[in-house]
């Protein structure tokens, strides 16, 4: 009989997990792709292997995981600390509110100190908007999981009500923010694209991250933090400051993928700036393993399918939410292969009878 | 003589190469209260889930009323008529007193409500049980809980009632109740087992003592023909113990560590550590004695810097300590070996990133780990302390020796002036238990203090140079330990009070 059991799975295994949670996503996407009458293969070459092949579609993906990584990075720096931060939408959005008040004021700055003065608006937005979850959580243990969700749809809602009410265009009647200067707006770093500063932001936030968690004192408490509360406080690591600190940076960082958003992609705040990066950023630092590389490859390859799957369903005519159903199937089928982690297979022997 | 309700035959129980239950024999009557009595580890938790269908034994058999049988499962044990009442209650605090009982009971899909409630009355007021069906439970004191418990058990027609220390969460007074209850379910032909590791309970409510030590079952007496003095030292064993105790300790008493006045209330508003004062002197190692579960958590973790107590203050050579912080407890010298090993180290963290933590701030600058300095410091530790891995290892790889082994190296490597070592050599092999005992020994010499609380007696018998002896949260007694009488320690850890002090 096989059996599981707790221990260490192989290095080997442990490689190709992730690779397994993509094979098994895949295979369950086409049943939903075979209900929507369409080829699976025919399917997955126009949603992965198509978007690869041409310069526009190529560059594209960067600008779409220009936000997957922030968030991600952002996720990551919570849930390692064990802080199960899933509001990073929110904090987004609170980012983007910050950039949105800011950046029209800014039309006699210098690019230079405008382009600082809007990162900085955007961070401090993400932690204020995260500072509340995360004083709850340490000084009246309120579970963090609810609080930041929660507030999500408390400010998602709130800049409802300023689109729809004060900011609302009065000649246009459009739902959306004073235009931020010029001198604001983030420049485009590759030519003929609409590849952005907001890239750079996010390849520099990988690297904070991989510096910190693994070459810093502060990362090691942080881990320390995540992975063993009571050993860490026994060790003397202050671990409520340090929980506290990764909610607050996990914030900030948050809130700079919704000011580049605001000022690398559409120059104003509008309704649904984001379809989601906040929550997408729990599957890019889920799958990610919690670490800068596997970040990077997982908000490159979850760019990847948004764009495919928007491409596919102009070409076949397959509804564009599929990019959201291998997402969301892609988080659930890591969840579970992650924990064959900690199990390796068994055989078991019979038991023993009693004489 | 009566025909047994229940025999226990040859029944045996291995967990790896730990014997925890060694061929034993067991007659259980009806009308009948047996108190199963012995030393922490003795196995007498072990033999009780077997009874109870949570353990399936390696060797022997149950003999129920004339026939064989094998428990698979709890709920194939109650059908038996074995009833369970753990020190962990298992009720629904919102719910009635009646609707606990019942739970999984029902009799059928619709509930009536009032012929349940009556239905509850009745087997409550048939086996003398002062219970409300209608009350909430979460209204209810703990000793009104366990007759829910034990109203659970009884109202699923148990004949054999067994109580795992049913005494530990109770107030004195609700003590006597419960006693008059057993006695009651006595009258009505039940067999009770109940067990205890306090002599003077055993004595005043048991008909019979069946005494266990290290998992063989060496004595079943009756209890009018027996007193405390022999079931004492039938649980311990004993009458001496090799002493390897270095002798030539220092004769000026230095205090190292002082605590004053320390008292601990856990969350049900009972006191767990009350007024308890100790001064550990240079050059000594203090064994604190007594069996689990009478303050000794609350206290190790006071001194290793985890708990704030309530009141009482701790002092490092006459400075005042900051309670609850453990940075502070380390930064001044006091080395810490913690109850349970893996709250002392991370399992998924690397042997060197465990073993540098504890002191990181040696080990970074401006912030940045010094990744040499730590790869260095563990290189160094692992030779000294012959740690079996490599710094890069994870540490969840390593066995409970080596795991140990690093928390003795990061902390006695700083030549702490105050060692608290709690339970160090729990669950280890010879071989690194003396390893430990070697270590420990060494901090002593050097001058350090040692205070060292273990639920082994005899660790605590070889290796102290003095012994305090804590019961119900109180030291009742100090002793040279050379001078230390087996059963008199016997006697005062199992709470007696006929001793003459």
């Amino acid at each position: 009989m096989l059996r599981l059991e707790r221990g260490s799975a192989p290095l080997w295994l442990r490689a190709l997990l992730p690779i397994a949670a993509v094979l098994i996503t895949f295979l369950l996407v086409s049943l939903a792709i075979w209900a929507a009458g369409a080829n699976p293969l025919d399917v997955f070459y126009e949603m992965l292997i198509k978007p690869l092949s041409k310069r526009t579609s190529r560059l594209e993906i960067l600008v779409q995981a220009t936000p997957l990584i922030l968030t991600g990075v952002a996720v990551t720096y919570a849930f390692a600390a064990g802080y199960y931060n899933i509001g990073a939408e929110g904090q987004l959005y609170a980012g983007a509110l910050m950039g949105a008040l800011v950046g029209p004021k800014l039309t006699s700055v210098p690019a230079f100190f405008a382009i600082i003065v809007m990162l900085l608006a955007g961070f401090l937005g993400g932690v204020l908007w995260a500072l509340i979850p995360a004083l709850l959580k340490v000084r009246l243990k309120v579970d963090e999981v609810v609080t930041t969700l929660l507030l999500n749809s408390v400010i998602v809602f709130f800049i409802s009500a300023l689109l729809n009410g004060v900011w609302r265009d009065p000649i246009s009647g459009w739902p959306r923010s004073p235009a931020i200067a010029e001198s604001a707006q983030f420049p485009s770093i590759i030519s003929r694209s609409r590849v952005h500063l907001g890239f750079i932001l996010a390849v520099l936030a990988l690297l904070s991250l991989w510096w910190v968690l693994k070459r810093t004192r502060f990362g090691l408490e942080l881990r320390a933090s995540g992975l063993g509360k009571e050993a860490a406080r026994f060790m003397g690591v202050p671990v409520a400051k340090t929980m506290l600190t990764a909610a607050l940076i996990s914030g900030g960082i948050a809130g700079l993928a919704g000011v580049s958003e605001v000022a690398g992609v559409h120059y104003y705040l509008i309704d649904g700036l984001s379809p989601g990066y906040g929550y997408t950023g729990i599957i890019v630092a889920t799958f990610g393993g919690l670490q800068a590389l596997g970040v990077a490859i997982a908000g490159l390859f979850l760019a990847l399918v948004d764009t495919g799957a928007l491409s596919a369903s102009r070409a076949l005519g397959i509804p564009a939410y599929l990019g959201d159903i291998v997402q969301a199937t892609l988080l659930i089928v890591t969840l579970a292969v992650l924990l064959l982690n900690r199990y390796r297979i068994v055989r078991s022997k019979p038991m023993r009878k009693a004489p | 003589m009566p025909i047994p309700f229940l025999s226990i035959k040859n029944l045996s129980k291995r967990f790896g190469s730990l014997s925890a239950n060694e061929a034993i024999s067991l007659e259980l009557y009806p009308a009948e209260v047996l108190a199963l009595l012995g030393e922490n580890g003795a196995g007498k938790t072990t033999l009780t889930k077997m009874l109870y269908g949570i353990y399936q034994p390696d060797e022997g058999e149950l003999i129920l009323a004339g026939s064989p049988v094998r428990f698979r499962s709890p709920a194939d044990a109650i059908r038996h008529g074995i009833g369970f009442v753990s020190q962990h209650f298992s009720l629904v605090p919102s719910f009635t007193v009646a609707e606990n009982v019942v739970l999984g009971r029902e009799g059928s899909a619709l509930l009536n409500k009032k012929v349940l409630n009556d239905k509850v009355r009745q087997t409550a007021e048939h086996f003398g049980l002062a219970l409300d069906p209608t009350s909430l439970i979460r209204d209810l004191s703990v000793g009104e809980q366990q007759r829910v418990e034990i109203l659970k058990s009884l109202y699923r027609n148990c004949q054999l009632l067994i109580l795992d220390e049913p005494t530990a969460v109770l107030t004195p007074q609700d003590v006597d109740k419960l006693f008059e209850t057993l006695r009651n379910l006595q009258n009505q032909g039940l067999s009770v087992i109940i067990i205890t590791h306090k002599l003077e309970e055993a004595i005043a409510i048991s008909q019979r003592v069946a005494v266990l030590r290290l998992g063989k079952l060496v004595g079943v007496e009756q209890t009018q023909n027996t007193n405390a003095k022999a079931l004492a030292k039938l649980m311990v064993g004993r009458d001496s113990v090799p002493v390897t105790r270095n002798e030539q300790h220092h004769q000026e008493k230095t205090t190292v560590l002082a605590a004053k006045g320390l008292t601990v209330k856990d969350k049900r508003g009972l006191t767990t550590l009350d007024n308890v004062t100790l001064e550990l002197h240079a050059g000594e190692v203090l064994g604190i004695a007594g069996v689990a579960g009478n303050g000794q958590t609350e206290l190790v973790d006071i001194l290793t810097g985890m708990l704030k107590p309530e009141k009482g203050q701790v002092l490092l050579a006459g400075k005042t300590l900051d309670l609850g912080n453990t940075r502070a407890f380390e930064v001044a010298g006091v080395g810490r070996i913690p109850e349970d090993r893996l709250k002392g180290v991370i399992a998924d963290l690397s042997v060197a990133e465990n073993l540098t933590l504890e002191h990181i701030p040696q080990f970074s600058k401006t912030g940045h780990l010094n990744a040499k300095a730590i790869r260095q410091e563990a290189e160094n530790l692992i030779t000294t302390f012959q740690i079996k891995a490599k710094p890069n290892d994870k540490t969840r790889t390593l066995s409970g020796g080596n795991i140990q082994k690093i928390i003795l190296a990061r902390t006695l490597s700083k030549n702490p002036s105050a060692v608290i070592a709690a339970q160090p050599t729990r669950g280890l092999d010879i071989g690194a238990t003396n390893f430990v005992h070697e270590q420990l020994l060494a901090q002593k010499e050097r001058g350090a203090g040692v205070l060292l609380l273990s639920e082994d007696l005899d660790e605590v018998l070889r290796l102290s140079d003095r012994i305090l002896v804590i019961y119900g949260g109180k030291i009742v007694g100090e002793f040279m330990a050379a001078e230390a009488e087996l059963e008199t320690l016997g006697l005062l850890m199992a709470g007696s009070k006929d001793v003459a002090a």
